[in-house]
């Protein structure tokens, strides 16, 4: 969905799409900025800062380009289908998204994905949220006399967001449906955060589908270092160390309410029992 | 008797905190899980210990904020304090100072509980005591301790170590003492490094026993000048700093190029205090 092509953007292959004004002469009433979703899906198994940045970074990213104004933020835990290790209950790891987005005025949690009968494809999930914001979205505006015409009261895009290794596991054979790739980057576009240092450009540039769709994805740069992986946060968990700081106090006082992450739930104890100094 | 066999410990961390991070208040989190976790210690306290102004730190603003900040960010914390002594003091205070001034008030306060008879030396007084603890063996030092006193750690990252090789920042017998009479406890990603550097040093290699390297296997890089750099860039700090901190920050508009600009071209106090005593 390019709702704005008629405005002549052009893009830098090294920095996304980029708005310019030059040799186009626009009212400024037009140029208004594209609304756009931001749908994450994962395991959330919890759900981390590092989850939480991944919005924040995306949402400057999209406002940098001048184009986007992002207006929502959507958590989508996957199902229990999915039948990862170590998945817990996902009644459980939504509890937890909630609790971590009470603060957040932008972003919610959906729990529809994790709600379904089996596992979902992820392209069935953005294909669901997009069907609702259609729905959801408001009639186009009558046009004020005396005024300049304003542009049509855009749907906003829905576009996946996840950090740069997923642009990776593309290339695994099998792992996606090519033409579910295609449909999107083509139909919703990609918006990949990925740490500094790290360029996640070769991945695209070395599968034709992502080269020729480059243009819809967007890739921003983490510079804060912030390799909170929930395997960790687990396997910490699970030896009675400190999460503090990395996830929300809420998520973690409710992860020890209900004994989620404990030594019994997760892996077996492969090591002889070791006394440990009980965090008070 | 379990009890009386471990030593209790009390975390100290120095620095600009500038603003706090969420990685400053990991740090704590990491260093008791390994204290407590060797058996020996017993961490009961962590202090944040805000530099003072006098510091003259480029992008240093005032310490109050400062002070406030790391306030609210230890507010949902049941052991760890911010201290505000260093911060009141008119001139720069030296770490190994600060440390003194720590555990002499630690000393006073269990001889207020215990009611024991060791006098210890105050103010004027001071200077002799510290003499003479400098000539003995560290052994020595350790028995003129009342038992039951809990000693004083220095809690650091990486950089604080590496920095004790900058030239005129620190005194050679500030570091005898810091890690002869106190101890060290690095927080570190790559362990290697820092292990390095300690080889590398006489004085170092020598109390390495007083030397705690803990991995930080979650990699945090949550520096404060990266969150300075992004607040001007209007880039968001959410996750990477406490709510209440990002809050207080936004409100009171602290960070800015102007606030980056404090102190520039000024000499840093210790290297200035370092350089003059050096002078014949």
């Amino acid at each position: 969905m390019c709702a704005a092509t008629f405005l002549g953007w052009a893009y830098c292959r090294d920095r996304g799409r980029v708005a310019t004004a030059t040799g186009v002469d626009v009212p400024e009433k037009m140029k208004s900025q594209i609304p756009v979703v931001l749908l994450a899906c994962g395991s959330f198994n919890p759900i981390t800062n590092m989850h939480l940045r991944l919005f924040e970074v995306a949402r400057d990213h999209l406002h940098q380009t001048g184009i986007y104004q992002v207006i929502q933020g959507i958590i989508s835990p996957v199902s229990d289908h999915y039948r990862k290790k170590d998945l817990v209950a996902s009644h459980h790891r939504v509890a937890m998204a909630r609790l971590a987005l009470q603060t957040s005025d932008w972003i919610r949690v959906d729990p529809w994905e994790s709600e379904q009968a089996q596992w979902m494809e992820t392209v069935k999930v953005l294909r669901h949220h997009h069907q609702e914001l259609l729905r959801s979205s408001p009639p186009m505006e009558a046009q004020n006399a005396g005024k300049a015409p304003t542009a049509p009261a855009a749907v906003p895009e829905l576009k996946l967001l996840c950090g740069a290794d997923i642009l990776k596991t593309f290339h695994t054979p099998n792992l996606w449906k090519d033409v579910h790739i295609r449909e999107i980057v083509e139909k919703f576009g990609l918006v990949c955060v990925s740490r500094a240092g790290h360029d996640p450009k070769e991945y695209i540039l070395d599968l034709p589908i992502l080269r020729q769709y480059q243009h819809n994805i967007y890739l921003a740069q983490e510079p804060v270092q912030n390799e909170i992986s929930a395997t960790y946060i687990r396997r910490a968990l699970s030896q009675g160390q400190s999460v503090k700081y990395l996830l929300p106090d809420a998520v973690i006082a409710y992860i020890k309410h209900h004994r989620l992450y404990t030594m019994d739930s997760s892996w077996k104890d492969r090591s002889s029992q070791r006394s440990k100094g009980n965090t008070s | 008797m379990d009890k009386s066999e471990k030593t209790d410990v009390v975390l100290l961390a120095c620095g600009s905190f500038n603003p706090i991070t969420n990685m400053h208040l990991r740090l704590f989190e990491l260093a008791r899980d390994f204290m407590n976790g060797t058996g020996k210690y017993r961490v009961i306290k962590g202090i944040i210990s805000p530099v003072g102004d006098a510091y003259k730190k480029k992008g240093l603003i005032p310490a109050h904020h400062r002070i406030i900040m790391a306030e609210l960010a230890t507010k949902n914390s049941n052991w760890v304090e911010v201290d505000t002594w260093e911060s009141l003091q008119k001139e720069w205070v030296e770490t190994a100072k600060v440390l003194r001034h720590h555990q002499e008030k630690l000393e006073a306060s269990n001889c207020d509980h215990q009611q024991n008879s060791p006098v210890l030396e105050r103010s004027g007084r001071k200077r002799k005591w510290t003499e003479q603890r400098q000539n003995s063996s560290q052994k020595k030092s350790l028995e003129a301790t009342p038992k039951g006193v809990p000693k004083v750690k220095l809690l650091c990252g990486a950089d604080l170590l590496e920095s004790f090789g900058v030239p005129n920042l620190w005194k050679s017998e500030d570091i005898t003492q810091i890690v002869a009479d106190y101890g060290l406890i690095c927080i570190t990603r790559a362990g290697s490094d820092a292990q390095k550097f300690i080889y590398e040093s006489d004085v170092l290699w020598k109390h390495q026993s007083n030397i705690y390297l803990v991995n930080e296997w979650i990699t945090n890089d949550i520096s404060s000048t990266k969150i300075r750099r992004a607040l001007r860039r209007g880039q968001s700090i959410r996750y990477l700093v406490p709510d209440l901190v990002q809050e207080y920050i936004e409100k009171h508009n602290l960070y800015s190029s102007e606030s980056e600009d404090r102190n520039a071209g000024i000499v840093l106090a210790p290297l200035q205090r370092n350089t003059a005593e050096a002078k014949p």
